[in-house]
């Protein structure tokens, strides 16, 4: 009876917790969505973000954009290409760092561990120079591939950490029983790791997502333009179309929730995998 | 696999480069009536020439990265749209194609715009409209308007409560600027010195702190606050550019008129004006269908739609018909007509930082103009104090040279040991694994920082380095010559830094961790949804949310105000004082980084077994000790990289001090990171110094890892 006294009592402080940190994390941007829907308010001090006239004038505006439809496609493309390419690359080399010692595993590590540590400041037109090289330029791939490797360094960190956790003797009873190395790679860890993966991709989706400046520095072509782009070309250098950059901030945060939402029921069962596994 | 996706997507790219001609492109940075009237313009050419043009809208904020970027190696537009003030800089770095002087035919166009756009060489483009300050009235309000600054303030007592005389950015040194020029000053005096100094200077400051001590200006005023107090008829007047317009709309009954004189001044307020050009690249003028479009771009035909569609001032010297008796145009046109053309020098440049710091800290009250003009002067002086002479780079070479040497020895010694090969044999198997990693981040991560790691060995602007040596890390680690903990020292920005940062990691991980905790317990309810809410902070793009926050904190308009008054305490300014200033840079990042702990918390407690939990559970531990024994110390190492690369994003986080204090007060808010953006983009461009900054940062980074693990090491030994 006391114990569930004390259950009751902790799930309403939970509850209240995280509440409080809802109120937090949404009262900002309560704020952001007051100014999308708000026709013009005068600026005061107030403690309730509420718009005193609505209006949609400003996702229209937003949604009414020319090649707005292709350029959610384009940024969206580019974001799964990006979370696919960098988990694809990072798969086999945490692996390895988890599984097997050869000559410079060390010093690898620590140099893509230094590789976060170096501020983008002058690295700018030497990755230009690379894309030009490579012919790739101006087109989509050049920006996945940019942004696939660049968020290598912290999958490989991550789904390492992950790869350890998983025992050693699941894929080594795979391999007696004749899987080889590969095969127990894909048929016994990956699954074992998935939400390890899904966490993985969600972070590489994000940086993509949300990227403006190299997006607007290697795209050229209207259509192919990301969304953080055509969001960014509605502040000047005068003065911004707030609304309008709110609203679409807005609508291109939609996307992330729902990605995010479909990612976490592999969180779930990632727990109750964990349970079978143990 | 991906290999041969690539290879394939290479070819596919190839193939679709060589299809046909290339049509024109031109870039601008217009938007709204502007960019609609650009179109239109380009549409007219494309009938006329039968030649297809392609317009691209590149970000106001990515615009002169994106061209100094393609443009020095041939990619990139025929034509562009820029101010007169950034093209110089962009001749420099081999942007600009130059015009002969004859392209702009005699009496075409106005001398003063054809000024600012000459180099010695000739044209750098053709000027399309010109830009400046006026001032807005509200007629309702404001049926007669007083002649003078002085007056429109005094305006108070007559207007409807609420309502402010005058509104404008005070804090922003363009618009201060119109006041400065009023009273004899500049901002860069011909000298090439900082010029807000000394009697106009301190005159124009005081005037402003008594217009906002009266009530006449409002204190801390942004300019979606401005437009929104006009729009909403809380503002009699306001001082803004031709932008201005689109904003307000059919709203209010407005009308625009020059700016007042100044009383005290005995001189009218005089705003910088700026003009905007069409510019051919060196690409362009290799086509002499680029050359027409300029022409075209700028003509007769073309000035009647700007001026009609997109309420341009074009600057033509015979204004276009829909130009002619418009008092809108006319107005701007005839404040243009005596505004003072921006210098377009690399120094000028240069003033904005050191004035506006001196503006904005005069505003706050936290110190008198006087002083803080000579400390805007300490400042200017020092950042333009000539680069480091040129060292031979033979030392260099000569260590680079032993180094290899040593390393060649080394290896043929691990050879001879017969140590490597076999090592190297049992490694074979795992290179396969890694080689396409290897490959994929040498290329794209390693080998530009590699890169950008070089420069710091030279100085000077881009296009023209020298190598100096380790000059640039001489002048840092010395606190270029200053006592070592004055203001915008090394060290005293490293000390910020590491405050920053410690108390941002500590917030982020222990918010953070609390709340995965609580989301994993299995008996809560609404959990799906409560996860969803709480990463809202992470999925909206952080730049809106940046300036949200930052607008929630002001004095007098701001959320966090409100509520401060709620509680009853008079509403303060955020941004005078270093630990409020600091406390609103931290509260906006915590927001921004607590929920990617939150997630990686999540992710690691999946690798928490339940049969251990259980297991604990049997064996009598109570809930708490279950938490410290089985779960922390089994989520710790899955964390520890997480965490770790969290420390070194926050260390390298400039966006929010960007954003939110904008180093405010003063640049103590500042961290290492973004007094190296100043280094390379306000101050000079100066990218060795701003590079030499990225190493110290990297080296402190990478010592201070490898000192942790280390003692993470040590400490599991024990």
């Amino acid at each position: 009876m006391n114990e569930r006294r004390v259950s009751v009592l902790e799930s309403v402080l939970s509850h209240v917790a995280v509440l409080l940190a809802v109120a937090f994390s949404l009262y900002p941007v309560l704020w952001v969505i007051s100014t999308a829907f708000s026709a013009g308010s005068a600026p005061e001090r107030r403690v309730l973000p509420i718009p005193s006239h609505l209006t949609w004038e400003h996702v229209a505006t937003f949604s009414g954009g020319q090649h707005v439809l292709s350029q959610t496609v384009s940024s969206l493309v580019v974001s799964v290409a990006t979370a696919l390419v960098g988990i694809a690359i990072a798969l086999p080399a945490a692996y390895a760092l988890s599984r097997m010692s050869f000559v410079g595993k060390d010093a690898g590590v620590r140099l893509l561990l230094a590789t976060q540590m170096f501020p983008m400041v002058a690295s700018a037109v030497p990755l230009y120079i690379v894309l030009e090289t490579l012919g790739l330029l101006d087109t989509r791939t050049g920006l996945v591939v940019c942004y696939a490797t660049t968020s290598v360094p912290f999958a490989i960190f991550q789904l390492r950490g992950a790869f350890d956790t998983i025992p050693k003797d699941l894929e080594e009873a795979a391999m007696v029983d004749g899987a080889t190395r590969l095969g127990a790679f894909l048929r016994v860890v990956l699954p074992a790791a998935r939400p390890a993966i899904a966490v993985t991709g969600l972070f590489a989706f994000m940086s993509a997502y949300n990227e403006f400046i190299l997006a607007a520095t290697i795209l050229g072509k209207e259509e192919a333009l990301t969304l953080p782009v055509v969001l960014q070309r509605y502040v000047g250098e005068h003065d911004a179309a707030w609304g309008v950059f709110a609203a679409g901030s807005i609508l291109v945060s939609v996307p992330v929730m729902l990605l995010f939402y479909l990612v976490q029921r592999n969180l779930v069962a990632g727990l109750t995998a964990g349970g079978v596994k143990g | 696999m991906t290999r041969a996706l690539w290879l394939s997507l290479l070819l596919v790219c190839a193939l679709a480069g060589v299809a046909r001609a290339e049509p024109l492109a031109v870039w601008h940075a217009y938007r709204g009536d502007e960019k609609a009237a650009l179109e239109e313009v380009l549409a007219a050419f494309e009938k006329k020439e039968a030649v297809k043009v392609e317009a691209l809208q590149v970000p106001h904020d990515a615009y002169a990265a994106k061209l100094t970027a393609a443009v020095p190696r041939g990619h990139g537009p025929d034509v562009f749209i820029d101010s007169h003030e950034r093209i110089g800089d962009l001749e420099e770095r081999g942007v600009v194609a130059v015009l002969p002087r004859e392209s702009a035919a005699a009496g075409e166009f106005p001398q003063a715009a054809l000024d600012a756009l000459a180099s010695p060489q000739g044209l750098r483009g053709l000027p399309l409209a010109l830009k400046c300050l006026a001032l807005y009235v509200n007629e309702t309000l404001v049926p007669t308007l007083p002649p003078t600054l002085e007056g429109i303030a005094a305006l108070g007592p007559g207007l409807p409560r609420g309502v402010v005389p005058l509104a404008y950015e005070t804090r922003n040194m363009y618009f201060h600027a119109a006041l400065l020029h009023a009273f004899g000053g500049a901002q860069l005096a011909p000298d090439g010195s900082l010029g807000f100094r000394g009697e106009p200077g301190v005159r124009s400051l005081e005037l402003v702190q008594r217009l906002m001590r009266d009530g006449a200006v409002p204190e801390e005023a942004p300019g979606a606050v401005v437009g929104e107090l006009f729009k909403t008829g809380k503002a009699a007047t306001v001082i803004s550019g031709p932008w201005f317009a689109s904003d307000v709309g059919q709203s209010v009954r407005y009308r625009v008129v020059p700016l007042p004189r100044i009383e005290a001044a005995g001189a009218p307020m005089r705003p910088y004006l700026t003009v905007e050009a069409a510019t051919l690249t060196p690409k362009g003028s290799r086509n002499p269908a680029a050359s027409r479009l300029l022409a075209f771009i700028a003509g007769e035909e073309s000035a009647e739609i700007r001026a009609k569609v997109g309420r341009q001032v074009v600057a033509r010297t015979k204004l276009p018909p829909s130009a002619q008796g418009d008092p809108f145009l006319s107005a701007f046109a005839a404040q243009a007509a005596v505004a003072v053309p921006m210098p377009s020098s690399p120094r000028m440049r240069t003033t904005w930082e050191p004035a506006e710091r001196a503006l904005k800290k005069t505003l706050s009250g936290t110190v008198s103009a006087e002083a803080a003009l000579t400390e805007a002067q300490r400042r200017f002086d020092d950042v333009v104090r000539p680069a480091p002479r040129a060292r031979s780079p033979n030392a260099a070479i000569a260590v680079l040279g032993v180094l290899a040497l040593a390393g060649a020895f080394w290896l043929f010694r691990r050879i001879q040991s017969g140590e490597l090969g076999p090592a190297l044999r049992r490694s074979l198997p795992a290179y396969g694994w890694v080689t396409h990693a290897v490959v994929a981040v040498g290329a794209l991560v390693i080998l530009p920082i590699a890169v950008g790691a070089g420069t710091s060995l030279f100085a000077g602007r881009q296009g023209q380095m020298h190598y100096v040596g380790l000059a640039n890390f001489a002048d840092i680690l010395s606190a270029r010559g200053a006592p070592l903990l004055s203001n915008g020292s090394f060290y005293l920005v490293l000390l910020v830094t590491l405050l920053w940062t410690v108390a941002n990691l500590s917030l982020h991980v222990g918010i953070g961790f609390a709340l995965g905790l609580v989301l994993s317990r299995p008996t809560m309810r609404l959990k799906p949804l409560y996860r969803v809410l709480l990463i809202i902070p992470w999925a909206v793009p952080s730049y809106v949310t940046a300036l949200a926050w930052k607008g929630m904190f002001s004095r007098q308009f701001g959320a966090v105000s409100a509520i401060v008054e709620a509680l009853g305490v008079e509403p303060f300014s955020w941004w005078a004082r270093f630990p409020t200033a600091f406390s609103a840079n931290l509260a906006t990042n915590v927001w921004l980084g607590f929920p990617f702990m939150m997630v990686v918390t999540l992710g690691a407690l999946t690798s928490v077994p339940k049969e251990v939990l259980e297991a604990a559970e049997v064996d009598g531990a109570t809930r708490w000790q279950r938490l410290w024994r089985v779960t922390v110390p089994m989520v710790v190492p899955t964390m520890l990289p997480a965490v770790l690369l969290g420390a070194i994003w926050t260390f390298n986080q400039f966006n929010v001090v960007f954003l939110v204090s904008g180093g405010e007060p003063d640049g103590t808010t500042d961290i290492l990171v973004s007094e190296a953006y100043r280094w390379a983009f306000t101050r000079q461009a100066q990218y060795g110094y701003a590079a030499a900054y990225a190493v110290l940062i990297f080296l402190l980074l990478f010592v201070s890892s490898r000192l942790m693990s280390r003692v993470g090491r040590t400490k599991e030994a024990t």
